[in-house]
């Protein structure tokens, strides 16, 4: 195991550090310049700006300078909003990202959970439909139709909400949080679902039944448990969903997150934060898969011997 | 089985004992033979939502196909004197389709307001700059429908004959293949497509081939399982044992046995690349103006929302519905193909 999670992590350093060459020689390529006035500069200000940013050094050592800046956690300087420095830009962004990103991904889980089980119990009955009708609503309409429904309905015409904005602390991130919870909610459903019935059908569950428990102690003690086991599979593509999800609903809602910042970012040509950024999503990524195929491989038994197997 | 036997015609002969020693007609198959096409079809015609949700994709290509000759007016032409008009059928009878909309809490007649003659209406309003929403509507699901279908195409190009080589070949290559794999899938793909959108000038081109490099990674990822499992089958053995070249064995064996696994993944690939190209409009790096998308129809609607809510409804359930549709039918496709996975 310890062999397995070595290898895994070695992997993931030579990744990200593909990712770090990719996105850094994709922005030299890039069209346009970080300068908004560049038309009205004589060539002396564009060198001593040059200067400034280190972008009249040549490429490659430019390429050295930002891996070295990567390694003690710099990230290089923000060519618009203010100078900041890229990674002060994220650092006081991330919050609100994680905190809807947690309470999203929570939500969606719990209650895809419970709509998989209900549906799987009911099989074949009106219940499941609906469950697999909300499941498949879920993972049909785009999140930001379903954002912009949200706020005009709920906010905007019954002001049960704010509107928008990051002032009011957990009422603000309460429509975000649905509205991102939807695609976690219908994979997990879905999932759930098809676990749940694959369990209910084994005769480890005919056994329980035999000894007399009740349905209700069948399915809470025996069948939820080994159903929810293959369910942390799903828990990375749920975090790709969240990352580009939490683009258009901070957007919407105008919360200080990064997937705001990185969509600003994009429109402003911010070289700096969107390589920040990319790599940071990508770092995110990363380490949520590796510790999902852990995590499986303590949970499940038989996955941790053939990981053995393929690390000997 | 059930359902074979019910289209045998049974009458008082097929009651006759058969004679002893018939053997050919006691091990007759009576029920005519399915291939496993006829199979999978004969199983998607049981599932109404698929059914549904086929020909109500059928009218919508077709509509988007009229769209290419025919819309109702001009989808780029501004009237700026009538912008904003909400949708009016005929002379406006129909509620919901008044041409009236409230203003200030007093119902106004927009059309009167606006001046526009008598006769003229526009079923889904006007936009912004007087344009005809519901020629843009038509003009912009043609549109979306065509990024999805030049995005699958990458899949069917790259993905397919990578997943290929990767499993058939096996070894240093499939490792190396997969390692490739597993770094460009641990780049959100959505990062990727914003980089190369602003590497690209902004269009159709660059939407579809900036989906088209990250998008066939699960096609070559599911055609390589496939394929692994398929080349130890005994056919391929006699395949290879008779001298069949690898190109030949993987045109006439593989590509035929893996055709379900093919056609279920572009129907899963199609909705996501519609749902792509919509929030990368969405989000300002679409496709660029004058021309209408459902991403830019969502986009525009939304700024307005607020005040001229049908401006985002029409293009909001539209896109909900196509991609509704292209879920169930893919849904009922797997369900057919696999009937495994069906309980």
């Amino acid at each position: 195991m310890r062999k397995y999670i070595f290898k895994r992590i070695m992997y993931m350093i030579l990744t990200l550090f593909i990712i770090a060459t990719a996105t850094f020689f994709l922005m030299k390529l890039m069209p346009g310049s970080p300068y908004a006035n560049q038309a009205k500069m004589t060539a002396d200000q564009r060198a001593i700006m040059d200067a400034q940013y280190g972008l009249n050094k040549p490429v490659y050592q430019q390429y050295f300078i930002y891996l070295i800046g990567i390694l003690h956690g710099d990230f290089g300087t923000s060519f618009q909003f203010n100078n900041q420095p890229v990674s002060f830009l994220i650092s006081s962004r991330i919050g609100p990202s994680m905190q809807i990103g947690a309470q999203a991904i929570i939500l969606g889980t719990v209650l895809g959970i419970l709509l998989g089980a209900i549906a799987a119990i009911r099989k074949n009955t009106w219940v499941d439909t609906l469950a697999t009708f909300f499941a498949i609503l879920g993972r049909s309409i785009p999140n930001f139709v379903f954002a912009v429904l949200l706020q005009f309905y709920l906010a905007f015409k019954l002001k049960i909400f704010p509107i928008a904005l990051w002032d009011e602390g957990f009422r603000s991130s309460i429509l975000p949080t649905i509205a991102l919870s939807m695609a976690p909610l219908a994979t997990t459903a879905r999932f759930m679902r098809t676990e749940m019935v694959d369990v209910l059908n084994s005769d480890y569950i005919e056994l329980a039944r035999a000894k007399g428990n009740t349905p209700w102690q069948t399915v809470a003690k025996h069948a939820l448990r080994n159903s929810l086991i293959p369910v942390i599979t799903i828990i990375g593509p749920m975090a790709v969903d969240l990352m580009v999800g939490s683009m258009v609903v901070e957007n919407i809602f105008s919360i200080p997150g990064i997937g705001d910042q990185f969509v600003k970012s994009i429109t402003t040509n911010d070289y700096p934060t969107i390589m920040g950024l990319t790599l940071l999503y990508s770092f995110m990524l990363v380490v949520v898969i590796l510790i999902v195929d852990i995590l499986y491989g303590f949970i499940d038994p038989r996955i941790r011997l053939s990981g053995n197997e393929g690390s000997n | 089985m059930a359902d074979n036997t019910s289209d045998i015609k049974l009458n008082a002969d097929s009651f006759k004992p058969v004679a002893a020693n018939n053997v050919d007609e006691q091990e007759k198959i009576s029920a005519p033979s399915l291939t496993f096409f006829q199979d999978a079809i004969r199983r998607l015609r049981k599932n109404k939502a698929a059914v549904f949700s086929f020909w109500l994709l059928a009218i919508i290509i077709l509509i988007s196909i009229v769209s290419i000759w025919w819309t109702p007016s001009d989808p780029n032409a501004q009237h700026v004197a009538y912008a904003n008009l909400p949708p009016k059928i005929a002379n406006g009878s129909i509620p919901g389709f008044t041409g009236k909309a409230n203003v200030g809490g007093n119902i106004v007649d927009k059309y009167a307001a606006a001046k526009v003659p008598k006769g003229t209406y526009y079923v889904l309003g006007t936009d912004y700059l007087g344009r005809d929403l519901f020629s843009r509507l038509m003009k912009g699901v043609a549109l979306s429908l065509l990024i999805g279908l030049l995005a699958t195409l990458f899949d069917l190009v790259i993905g397919v004959p990578y997943g290929i080589i990767s499993g058939w070949k096996g070894g240093k290559t499939d490792t190396i293949m997969q390692r490739i794999i597993e770094i460009i899938s641990s780049i959100p793909n959505l990062v990727v497509v914003i980089l190369m959108l602003l590497l690209f000038t902004p269009g159709l081109g660059s939407i579809v081939v900036a989906m088209g490099i990250t998008g066939w990674i699960t096609m070559a990822r599911l055609v390589r399982a496939e394929t692994l499992t398929l080349k130890t089958q005994e056919y391929i053995l006699a395949a290879r044992t008779l001298g069949e070249s690898p190109l030949r064995i993987a045109l006439k064996h593989l590509i035929p046995n893996l055709s379900s696994t093919i056609i279920i993944q572009t129907m899963f690939s199609i909705p996501t690349a519609i749902f792509f190209e919509a929030f990368l409009s969405f989000i300002g790096i679409g496709i660029p103006a004058p021309n209408a998308s459902l991403g830019t129809l969502l986009s525009d609607g939304q700024k307005t929302f607020r005040f001229l809510p049908y401006q985002m409804w029409y293009p909001a359930a539209v896109i909900s519905i196509i991609m509704i549709a292209f879920n169930l039918l893919a849904d009922g496709l797997r369900d057919a193909f696999d009937p495994k996975t069906q309980e």
